[in-house]
């Protein structure tokens, strides 16, 4: 894999096709379990370890599935890989395992991983989809951290369990500021990108016409 | 019938399954463009949250308990539900053709619907319906009273938010307001909306 194609799939996993502020995608757990920013941490790196693993194998088997039952052979891979992870906090983070709750068994209906089999994994090799899952991963988490670290400071005034101060405005951790803050989110983020790719497209712009003035004298 | 108003108020309004409980929320956002689309989504969800809790209570309880392989219940009911709604939009389509050309096109993305693998997980968990409902010995009977309320908390929902969006949709708004984050504030409406029910106790 040579130095652009990297770079590519990374920046499209994480910025420019991110699955829970540009696709808005997986938004169940994204809404429900960040009221507490541990909880939505814990939560995106569930889904990176499911998204990079599905990619892998599915990439892996995508010569021997045949075509016409290619979804349920995936959502029975996506389904495996669930039933791991969830033995596994059951076993050694019971406290997160408390708190997932019935969004646990409910990622191998998560639409992102779904996608990510469907349009990257079933076609691209082995080393870029699993590259391509773990971004997309990141992607999630970081959305994910960014919107429970909002809802946490100013729903309970708290940073990942420690105590900032007293105020707090419970609005915030009820479901309405679930809806509240994600939405805010989404726009800040699409303002954002927006001005971001104006401004290189600018830049871009005004370099190409010094080199063609420049050519023309 | 105390229990069966309960179970009524408590699944429609008081733990909604969209608004409150986070369930389903892709086709809330994604199919509430247009009222119709909004009702055919609503009524095929309702309807298959049904039959699935219909079918996975008994499975998990007469064969996975007695056999000691709770573990494999996500794998078991993923595949029960896929089979279910390729076989009712068969069913459908054979029988009830004026149907199926209404709701025809939503049946396939039932199966990745979170809302009826939700279901079926919420109603084998006593500890979380006794929080949701009340009720701390479930039944087979129970459950699919469960599922079909549940179902109609989320048509409700959709509809509503249909109703608002097709009144958003001509509102004169900032680029990156307009789509999914403009609705969600419309959600937020929507939630702080059924809050309210939390008082009926």
């Amino acid at each position: 894999m040579n130095k652009a194609k990297f770079k590519s799939i990374t920046s499209n996993g994480i910025l420019k096709n991110n699955p829970t502020l540009r696709l808005v995608l997986g938004t169940c757990p994204t809404l429900a379990l960040t009221a507490s920013a541990f909880n939505a941490v814990g939560m995106g790196v569930a889904i990176i370890f499911i998204l990079t693993l599905s990619n892998t194998i599915i990439s892996l088997l995508r010569k021997i599935i045949p075509d016409e039952v290619r979804i349920p052979a995936y959502v029975m891979i996506i389904a495996t890989l669930v039933t791991i992870v969830r033995m596994f906090l059951e076993k050694f983070i019971p406290t997160l395992y408390e708190a997932f709750g019935v969004f646990l068994p409910l990622i191998v209906v998560n639409c992102v991983i779904l996608a990510r089999a469907e349009s990257f994994a079933s076609k691209n090799p082995v080393l870029d989809s699993a590259l391509d899952g773990f971004s997309t991963g990141i992607g999630c988490a970081i959305a994910m951290g960014i919107i429970g670290i909002i809802r946490e400071i100013l729903g309970s005034g708290s940073f990942f369990g420690i105590k900032l101060y007293d105020f707090r405005i419970e609005f915030f951790t009820s479901p309405a500021g679930a809806f509240f803050v994600y939405g805010l989110t989404i726009a800040a983020f699409n303002a954002t990108y927006k001005a971001v790719e104006n401004y290189i497209h600018k830049k871009n712009f005004a370099l190409q016409l010094k080199e063609l003035t420049k050519e023309a004298k | 019938m105390g229990t069966f108003l309960i179970i009524i108020v408590m699944a429609v309004f008081v733990n909604n399954f969209v608004v409150v409980q986070f369930l389903g929320i892709c086709p809330f956002l994604g199919l509430s463009k247009s009222r119709i689309n909004a009702l055919g989504m609503g009524v095929a969800v309702t309807l298959v949250m049904t039959i699935t809790c219909l079918i996975t209570y008994p499975i998990y309880k007469y064969i996975l308990v007695p056999l000691g392989i709770q573990y494999m219940e996500i794998i078991v009911f993923i595949f029960v539900i896929a089979a279910l709604v390729q076989m009712l939009e068969k069913i459908i389509k054979k029988f009830l053709p004026a149907l199926y050309k209404g709701m025809g096109i939503y049946l396939p993305l039932i199966t990745t619907n979170c809302a009826v693998l939700g279901v079926a997980e919420l109603v084998i968990d006593n500890s979380a319906m006794a929080t949701l409902i009340g009720i701390e010995t479930m039944n087979l009977g129970y459950s699919v009273l469960y599922g079909l309320f549940s179902g109609i908390g989320f048509l409700v929902s959709i509809l509503l938010l249909s109703g608002l969006r097709e009144k958003i949709d001509y509102l004169d708004l900032p680029k990156s307001f307009k789509g999914f984050p403009v609705t969600m504030v419309a959600a937020c409406f929507m939630a702080m909306g059924f809050y309210i029910f939390n008082f009926i106790k």
